[in-house]
């Protein structure tokens, strides 16, 4: 105790005369490390994002095939052939359904997860992991693990085998369309993946609500479950619960690689629309204009949707203003 | 937080590691496997793409030749993946382009000036090339690109199975059907035609009499022997006798020496394979058929040699590709027989190849003389990936091939004026 007690008085001296030093070097200028922290990100940024962006924006214009610097000029051409004569907008429309299914789902699901860790009086950091840890493997990995071993149409796939103790034929789940089993590999390896890394930030966010709210609540009698979590816990969680449904939206516009290696292009349905913007300028096809203006249209409509969605429920607004 | 108080670590030797590390970083990027040099050979690097073949021993086979080349340095960067064309052509988009690379003609990549005329190299040898090679490399009289390997493609079937189910080989696609309904048992699918049947999507038109385009490039696949033909592989499909979703898809051999299936769609490189694993209980027949005025057919895939017109070794690259796919003949033929089978596309080599000359090799040399279709070097990416979606959308999901044609006939229609005006 006593050794603990004079290295913390040394520790307070030594912090007490500090302010009394001048300042020197970089810690007196701000500016400088201002630029010294961001400006690595920001030339990055400007690189890797903006600059894309703008060259995209530009090659939209452009008669851009098997060229990224083209010279022949065809205005709006691009644009009226991605809209009309290509699958982009049905992938738009199939993704739109999509994330309205996905996003409320993983978030449910998340929100639920947490509540249970939460509860948890022992092995609370193991349950944690064992839930976060999906989150370490790549979309690839897992949509080769579930279309190799848990989804294939053969008698030896984890599901068919199941499914052949019931004495259900064995199903191709991603080769044949109708009906959709598709969507069930999807949406689980989706919610497998995904659920635990927003777990973490409402674990963050329930275990940022003060105690003072429910013992407050508790003499106030509001019952425990239910009306505790319809009118303190979900509120306090609003913040948490409007980014999580940002994030989850871009992601869901953004899926690419378990459609990629699940659905594969050479389909009509289950089309991301990266995938249809990838089969436009990538790949195959080659054209880089028809692909930009797409990659313009699918940026605009995301801005919009952030945007409506954030004036819905009120991202980046101050808490006074709510 | 003791542990954290305790170590070693402070905020100068961080900053000496992530130092160290970016220089570390720097100099490896400067030396090792960049694809770039690294050969036994003096003078020019030469970068050369090439997607990964399944059969063993080919990548070594690739840079054993390569390394025997002496008048340039020859890197080879072997393309694991689903997506050979996709690192392909954003790769020709940079100064990492390679300097030679495989891949099958497209009038597109001649229009965009990407690949070099190579006639002054052929045309010495063109009499020893297969004709229909030489054509489908051909645009105004110049040659764009040489044949390393033709590749038929037709069913293999396991006799036992047929002989038990009493089944004969099927001639038209109605046989074809009916035969799959009778050797579908619990543990056995009747056919494999791939898990997305676009293996077959030129077969299908082939069959039925007609053509992607026509001489005077313009579609010719919009017929009614052909929707008919789709409208049969839709019966096909939702018949519950063909495999799906299987492991490997139907350019690996396992499907059917596993005994999943009993009939499958494959390419003559498989034959080895499958012959080391069934020994002679195997056949094989082209296409059947589609309607009365139909015939059988075989794809003739393959592989063909180009030099990146846009890089900056073309000559260099030029007296590479022809060392190798011109002069050097025993490669040629090593390349062709010694790992997968392939018909080499030279009469001399072909004439040699003894290992096509009997027994099944031979029957397959034979589907290709008779019912084979060539590459057409105006039917591109495009076109292909267009007639894919009839196929997704008409048989595998069942909806009206009139439709699914019609709107592949606009897709093909904008391309054929983008190529031709």
């Amino acid at each position: 105790m006593s050794t603990t007690t004079t290295r913390g008085v040394a520790e307070t001296a030594a912090a007490e005369t500090s302010p009394s030093r001048p300042r020197r070097g970089l810690r007196s200028n701000a500016t400088l490390n201002f630029w010294l922290f961001t400006g690595p990100f920001l030339i990055g940024l400007v690189i890797f994002v903006f600059v894309p962006i703008g060259w995209s924006v530009w090659l939209s214009f452009f008669d851009a095939r098997y060229t990224v610097t083209p010279s022949h000029f065809i205005g709006f051409d691009n644009y009226k052939q991605i809209l009309t004569n290509s699958n982009f907008p049905d992938s738009l429309l199939t993704f739109t359904v999509f994330a309205t299914f996905i996003v409320p789902t993983t978030w449910a699901l998340s929100l639920g997860l947490a509540l249970l860790v939460n509860q948890l009086r022992f092995m609370r950091a193991f349950f944690r992991s064992v839930f976060f840890l999906p989150t370490a493997v790549s979309y690839v990995a897992a949509a080769l693990i579930w279309k190799m071993s848990l989804f294939t149409g053969v008698r030896f796939g984890l599901a068919n085998t199941v499914l052949g103790w019931f004495g259900v034929d064995n199903i191709a789940y991603l080769s044949n369309p109708s009906p959709p089993w598709y969507w069930v590999v999807i949406v689980t390896l989706r919610l497998w993946i995904q659920s635990g890394f927003y777990m973490i930030l409402f674990l963050a966010a329930l275990q940022n609500i003060p105690a003072e709210l429910y013992e407050a609540a508790e003499i106030d009698g509001a019952k425990r479950g239910w009306q505790t979590f319809r009118y303190i816990t979900l509120p306090q969680l609003r913040a948490t619960s409007t980014a999580v449904i940002l994030l989850l939206l871009i992601a869901a516009y953004q899926a690419f690689d378990e459609f990629y290696n699940l659905i594969t292009t050479k389909a009509t349905w289950a089309q991301t629309p990266l995938m249809e913007l990838y089969k436009a300028a990538l790949g195959t096809n080659q054209d880089y204009g028809a692909g930009s203006a797409g990659a313009v249209i699918l940026s605009l409509l995301i801005c919009i949707v952030t945007l409506a969605q954030g004036k819905i429920m009120g991202f980046g607004r101050g808490e006074e203003s709510k | 937080m003791s542990a954290m108080s305790n170590s070693n670590w402070s905020r100068r030797s961080i900053f000496r590691a992530a130092a160290g590390m970016a220089a570390a970083g720097t100099l490896a990027a400067c030396g090792g496997n960049n694809g770039r040099g690294g050969g036994s050979g003096s003078g020019k690097n030469l970068v050369q793409y090439f997607h990964a073949y399944g059969e063993a021993g080919t990548e070594q086979a690739i840079k054993r030749y390569a390394k025997a080349y002496s008048k340039a340095n020859v890197s080879t960067s072997w393309i694991t993946g689903t997506n050979f064309e996709a690192k392909l052509f954003s790769s020709l988009l940079t100064k990492q382009a390679p300097d030679v690379f495989e891949f099958h003609p497209q009038l597109q990549l001649v229009k965009s000036g990407q690949v070099a005329d190579l006639s002054d190299i052929i045309d010495p040898v063109k009499d020893d090339f297969n004709p229909a090679d030489i054509n489908s490399h051909t645009v105004d009289g110049k040659i764009y690109g040489i044949r390393m390997i033709d590749d038929p493609q037709f069913f293999y079937y396991r006799k036992s199975m047929l002989e038990k189910a009493k089944v004969e080989v099927p001639t038209t696609l109605d046989e074809l059907l009916e035969a799959a309904a009778k050797l579908t048992t619990s543990k056995v699918k009747g056919v494999n035609l791939g898990n997305d049947f676009t293996p077959v999507q030129g077969n299908v038109i082939w069959s039925a009499g007609a053509d992607t385009l026509d001489s005077k490039n313009q579609i010719a696949y919009h017929t009614d022997a052909v929707v008919q033909g789709i409208k049969q592989l839709r019966q096909l499909f939702s018949s519950g006798h063909v495999l799906l979703d299987a492991p490997t898809d139907w350019w690996d051999p396992s499907s059917l020496n596993q005994g999943l299936c009993a009939i499958q769609w494959g390419g003559l490189w498989s034959m080895p394979a499958m012959q080391k694993a069934l020994g002679d209980d195997l056949g094989i027949f082209p296409f059947p058929k589609v309607g009365d005025n139909g015939k059988p057919s075989v794809t003739n895939g393959g592989w063909s040699m180009f030099v990146n017109a846009k890089g900056e070794n073309v000559e260099a690259a030029k007296a590479y590709v022809k060392w190798l796919w011109i002069d050097q003949k025993k490669y040629q033929e090593d390349w062709a027989l010694s790992y997968g089978f392939h018909i080499p596309p030279r009469s001399s080599i072909a004439a040699q190849a003894t290992k096509l000359k009997s027994g099944l090799p031979a029957e397959a040399v034979k589907l290709f003389t008779d019912y084979g279709h060539f590459d057409n070097i105006a039917w591109d990416q495009t076109m292909i990936t267009a007639l894919n979606d009839v196929i997704a959308s008409s048989v595998r999901k069942g909806g009206d091939p009139e439709a699914a044609l019609d709107a592949c006939d606009k897709k093909v229609n904008v391309e054929l004026k983008k190529l031709f005006g």
